[in-house]
């Protein structure tokens, strides 16, 4: 960071379809497979002409049958191919969550370590686009919850650019997260980005006062948070998790011991979410660093309604964070 | 009783060799089953035991007619599946015991058993579940250019599932080279065919998918031979996917659990007539291919190899408690 490496300005969205290009140039035996993602163009617009670059073997149309399709990329996986399998919406995710949670996490267990399952499943999530109740989840925590799978969440231009090319290089079962109310936002990627681990977290932004750590949506936001609480004085360290499992709790605490202070922010419900085991993790592992006790923002108990007031309600904004910081240092 | 059995009209050629291998693998199943429910009552063998005694003809009969580069995959009620396959019966029992010696290293039991060696996928204990996984083996197969059959088997409770519909649905759509078995014994569980289907002919469901399909007698191995070498036959040369459905009957509860409180004691009687050993031994000596010592060396052989499995696994051993957390994650690829 701060280095005079060529940057280009590139949309979240573009950053993802160019990873799904790479991808299917570097390896022949991977395809892309989805709701609409072919002839439509894909939900979101992510896949649009891929069809036309790749032919209809590598980007290929299903009918709505979440269990069915992801269980079918399941399968191919263990048949020797590297499926992309995308689910329009982490929202239908769990019609395919049997498939998921009973075999891409169980196979290489249940077979004594002869069966691994390298699919990688891209799921578009998140809140803030007023679609109400049955579309604005924001389920990461159920998919960590399991043992077996590897989840990620795509919180930057950086790892939406690079970040499945990782994910397509694991032995085992990939959820991949990427945040619908981001498709449009543009931002700035290396012109030669370099290919990203999926193992650790990472410090977006270095401060010595308090360490925001969060993940997803909630990396920008708190960005701009710590932007805010600069021009206050505070050194706000930003820590994208970037993996909800299995967690680097070693960026973590490193984070956390530095500062003497930490606020989780995330979109989920905050209820038995990521924040609490992160919580939960820094209260085991070094309590005696902390000036404070840890502090929490997530989603509030509520489905998501469709009035924008209420919905930007139901989730933490930037405001929130500043606020939220301050009293974490009692600066107000 | 099951009315319109579809029979090829290709002639059976059954000889002396074939015949007696069938009746051993039938035989073995049966007999290693009856020796897991014994050990089942001695607690040497616990959690899930489903028995597939009745159904022997089903396995032996479709199984003839894959290859070894074949895929197949089954349900929880898959012993005989894994012993026709040719999966070391040591390591089956051993399996069965959850001893570190067994073909899933212990770690899946009765209901999950595994050989990649031989493609053998499980051992899948959610009712469906791996069709989709099936018609994914085979879009990999033809993805591939692998001229490969995926076998797959389950029950009719499994036709009722959401994941039937899908998994039929996309390998027709796909044009993907799975054979479908569907070993119909008439309970899904405990409840029974009429109370689960709207249409209880099973092979009808096929027609909306386009899918060519064909229904058996299960309990009748040269029935099953016929119609399966002709269902492999066409999914091996068209490369798309057929519906094979195989009438047959458990003789035995579901699981060591089932109080069996939904039959009556004198359909199993009624069904135990049609025993698919009994139907297929009478066939052979009808046809002098069985000699009463060549069944007293077969009942033997299998008592000894039986025997020499249950002493693999008994003298088998626990894996340590400090590698608990194996097989969640792959290890990690040395550089």
């Amino acid at each position: 960071m701060g280095e005079t490496t060529a940057t280009m300005k590139i949309t979240y969205r573009e950053a993802l379809k160019q990873s799904i290009r790479d991808a299917l140039h570097q390896d022949e035996r991977a395809f892309l497979l989805g709701e609409d993602v072919g002839r439509y163009g894909g939900a979101f617009a992510v896949s649009k002409g891929l069809l036309k670059e790749f032919g209809p073997d590598r980007i290929m149309d299903v009918p709505l049958s979440e269990s069915g399709f992801v269980g079918a990329g399941i399968g191919a996986a263990v048949g020797g191919m590297r499926p992309i399998v995308e689910v329009m919406t982490i929202n239908f995710g769990l019609l395919a969550f049997d498939q998921i949670a009973n075999n891409a996490a169980t196979l290489l267990h249940m077979s004594g370590g002869q069966i691994n399952v390298p699919v990688v499943i891209r799921m578009g999530c998140g809140i803030g686009r007023q679609l109400a109740a049955q579309h604005s989840h924001s389920w990461e925590p159920l998919f960590a919850h399991i043992p077996g799978l590897k989840v990620v969440s795509v919180g930057t231009h950086e790892d939406a650019r690079s970040m499945l090319l990782a994910a397509l290089k694991e032995p085992d079962p990939v959820i991949l997260f990427e945040y619908t109310a981001m498709l449009n936002l543009e931002g700035e990627t290396s012109t030669d980005f370099q290919p990203v681990d999926l193992t650790h977290a990472k410090i977006r932004r270095v401060g010595k006062d308090v360490s925001i750590i969060t993940y997803g949506a909630g990396v920008y936001k708190s960005l701009q948070a710590a932007e805010a609480l600069a021009q206050a004085g505070i050194g706000a360290e930003v820590v994208d998790l970037r993996v909800l499992r299995p967690l680097d709790d070693k960026t973590v605490m490193a984070s956390v011991s530095k500062t003497h202070r930490a606020l989780i922010v995330e979109e989920a419900w905050q209820s038995v979410s990521i924040s609490s085991e992160v919580s939960a993790r820094i209260t085991e592992q070094c309590f005696y660093e902390l000036d404070a006790p840890v502090r929490r923002l997530g989603g509030v108990e509520v489905p998501i309604p469709y009035p924008k007031h209420l919905e930007d309600g139901s989730i933490p904004q930037q405001e929130q964070i500043v606020s939220a910081t301050k009293k974490l240092l009692q600066h107000d | 009783m099951m009315g319109n059995e579809v029979l090829t009209t290709d002639a059976l050629q059954i000889d002396r060799e074939l015949g007696q291998q069938l009746l051993y693998q039938m035989m073995m199943v049966r007999r290693f089953e009856e020796k897991s429910a014994e050990l089942y009552t001695k607690e040497k063998i616990r959690g899930f035991l489903h028995l597939y005694i009745g159904e022997e003809a089903v396995a032996a009969g479709v199984m003839h007619y894959l290859k070894p580069e074949d895929n197949i995959l089954c349900t929880y009620r898959e012993h005989g599946q894994a012993i026709i396959r040719g999966i070391d019966l040591g390591a089956i029992m051993a399996e069965l015991y959850g001893k570190q010696e067994g073909c899933s290293k212990g770690r899946g039991g009765s209901m999950h058993l595994f050989d990649t060696k031989t493609k053998f996928y499980g051992g899948n204990a959610i009712v469906a579940g791996h069709l989709p996984l099936a018609v994914g083996l085979a879009l990999a197969d033809k993805k591939m250019k692998r001229k490969q059959v995926t076998c797959c088997f389950f029950g009719e409770g499994a036709a009722a599932e959401g994941e039937f519909h899908e998994a039929m649905n996309l390998a027709s759509l796909w044009q993907v080279p799975v054979l479908f078995v569907c070993e119909n014994n008439l309970y899904a569980m405990g409840t029974a065919l009429q109370y689960t289907h709207a249409v209880t002919d099973l092979k009808t469901k096929a027609l909306g998918y386009g899918m060519p399909s064909a229904s058996v007698d299960g309990m009748d191995l040269t029935a099953v031979l016929k119609a399966a070498k002709q269902a492999i036959k066409t999914v091996r040369e068209s490369g798309k996917p057929f519906f094979l459905v195989c009438n047959t009957y458990r003789f035995r509860a579901h699981s060591m659990f089932d109080a069996e409180l939904y039959r009556e004691k004198a359909e199993v009687d009624e069904w135990k007539k049609r025993d698919p050993i009994l139907q297929f031994t009478k066939y052979l000596r009808d046809h002098a291919l069985l000699s009463d010592d060549e069944l007293k060396k077969t009942e033997n052989r299998i008592e000894k190899e039986i025997q020499t499995a249950v002493d693999f696994a008994e003298a088998g051993t626990w894996e340590p408690l400090d590698q608990l957390t194996r097989f969640v994650y792959s290890d990690p690829v040395k550089p």
